[in-house]
């Protein structure tokens, strides 16, 4: 759609989006268990067995997908976050902040699940190779970035010093995509990737499609959510909040 | 130049100054970040003598001997390239013969690589086992040692 026809920065006020992420929540959240409750049966019961993994690989369906979010709610959160610097909008600084504990989790799952595959199928929890060590990174910068903004009282300040801090870390997202290509590492290099395509069975590869669009779902539900809970805590004072069914009741 | 557009010159000189400078970083540290070393770099001398490190390769088929009281040899290898190491210890599920290995331990008087650590290193197939061995059956000429694609 043309940019001219729809005017975007109408959205930015957060008295227009707050409706607009009341309308959108239950769609998302309806087509995120849709999603991940059929990911999650083709996991287990279609997804064929592994040549040399057997059942143990199953993991990946979570493990993946979780890893795929956790960078890029990253690179949105990185996207917001020039966007409030460079245009100072209130609502910029509130979807950084209402993303980060998503992808706090995700980049904790990725970590977690990816553990509990490594034991049995590499014969060790924990390595520090690249791959890794730079997710490990990528869960820092989350903490760091919800302890910044969460320590400065003034939200306008606090919102600022996040977003610098979300953005000089952004460095590391390619260095966690492109860490097992460039050094050695133990982890495995990608099995989906945007210039060799697959190298997975078409079931499996399906399945792990569904429950990253399941991931995606979940991650828009929750953040708008979130968005909205810190746009009645931020815009308490105004007109239009007092003025609102939910609130007034 | 409104002021919004000085921002975000700022943003973008700043971001592109932190691009370099990680870039220059990573070019410097280079292969230290390397999780291990590959059979020809040991032979090449490229691997320290004096204390522990990584080996990787893949376990050369053919080559696996299972000693007494759970000692194992094999051959690591790149195909290129060759070095024996011996273990004590348990071996991961996916470690077979064929299959991409990393031992860590030091290298031995005798050039015999001792892993105190053997870990499997897995590849990025997946796929279901009839799939695997109707490509095994197609790739019965390929070379030991090599991944199947």
């Amino acid at each position: 759609m043309n940019a001219r026809l729809i005017n975007w920065f109408k959205f930015s006020s957060p008295a227009t989006f707050y409706p607009l992420a009341g309308r959108l929540v239950p769609i998302f959240s309806v087509l995120a268990v849709a999603l991940i409750g059929v990911g999650l049966y083709m996991s287990f019961f279609i997804a064929p067995t592994d040549y040399k993994q057997g059942e143990g690989y199953r993991i990946i369906f979570v493990h993946v997908p979780a890893a795929w979010m956790s960078m890029f709610i990253y690179l949105v959160m990185a996207f917001w976050a020039a966007l409030g610097l460079v245009f100072n909008t209130r609502l910029s600084g509130m979807m950084t902040r209402a993303l980060a504990p998503t992808g706090a989790i995700f980049a904790f799952l990725a970590l977690w699940t990816g553990a509990f595959w490594g034991k049995p199928m590499w014969g060790t929890w924990w390595v520090w190779d690249a791959r890794l060590t730079s997710e490990l990174i990528l869960l820092f910068l989350y903490f760091g970035y919800l302890a910044l903004q969460g320590a400065i009282d003034d939200t306008r300040r606090a919102d600022r010093a996040g977003a610098l801090l979300v953005l000089v870390g952004v460095v590391n997202i390619p260095i966690i995509y492109y860490s097992v290509r460039w050094w050695n590492t133990l982890h495995q290099g990608a099995s989906i990737s945007m210039d060799n395509g697959s190298t997975m069975a078409a079931t499996m590869l399906w399945t792990m499609l569904i429950m990253a669009l399941g991931f995606w779902a979940y991650t828009i539900a929750v953040a708008l959510a979130r968005v909205r809970s810190i746009i009645l805590e931020r815009e308490a004072d105004t007109t239009w909040v007092s003025e609102l069914a939910e609130v007034r009741r | 130049m409104k002021a919004r557009h000085k921002r975000l010159g700022f943003l973008v000189v700043g971001l592109a100054g932190l691009g370099v400078a990680a870039w220059l970083v990573f070019n410097a540290l280079d292969s230290n970040l390397s999780y291990f070393f590959s059979p020809s770099d040991v032979v090449q001398n490229k691997a320290p003598t004096d204390h522990v490190y990584r080996l990787g390769g893949m376990v050369q088929s053919g080559s696996l001997e299972r000693g007494q009281e759970l000692t194992v040899r094999f051959l690591v290898t790149d195909t290129a390239n060759t070095v024996k190491v011996a273990y004590t210890g348990i071996l991961p599920d996916l470690f077979a013969e064929g299959q991409g290995v990393i031992a860590q331990g030091r290298m031995g008087a005798d050039g015999v690589f001792i892993a105190d650590e053997v870990l499997a290193k897995h590849d990025e197939n997946y796929m279901p086992p009839e799939v695997a061995d109707a490509l095994d059956k197609a790739h019965k000429g390929a070379p030991d040692g090599v991944a199947k694609k």
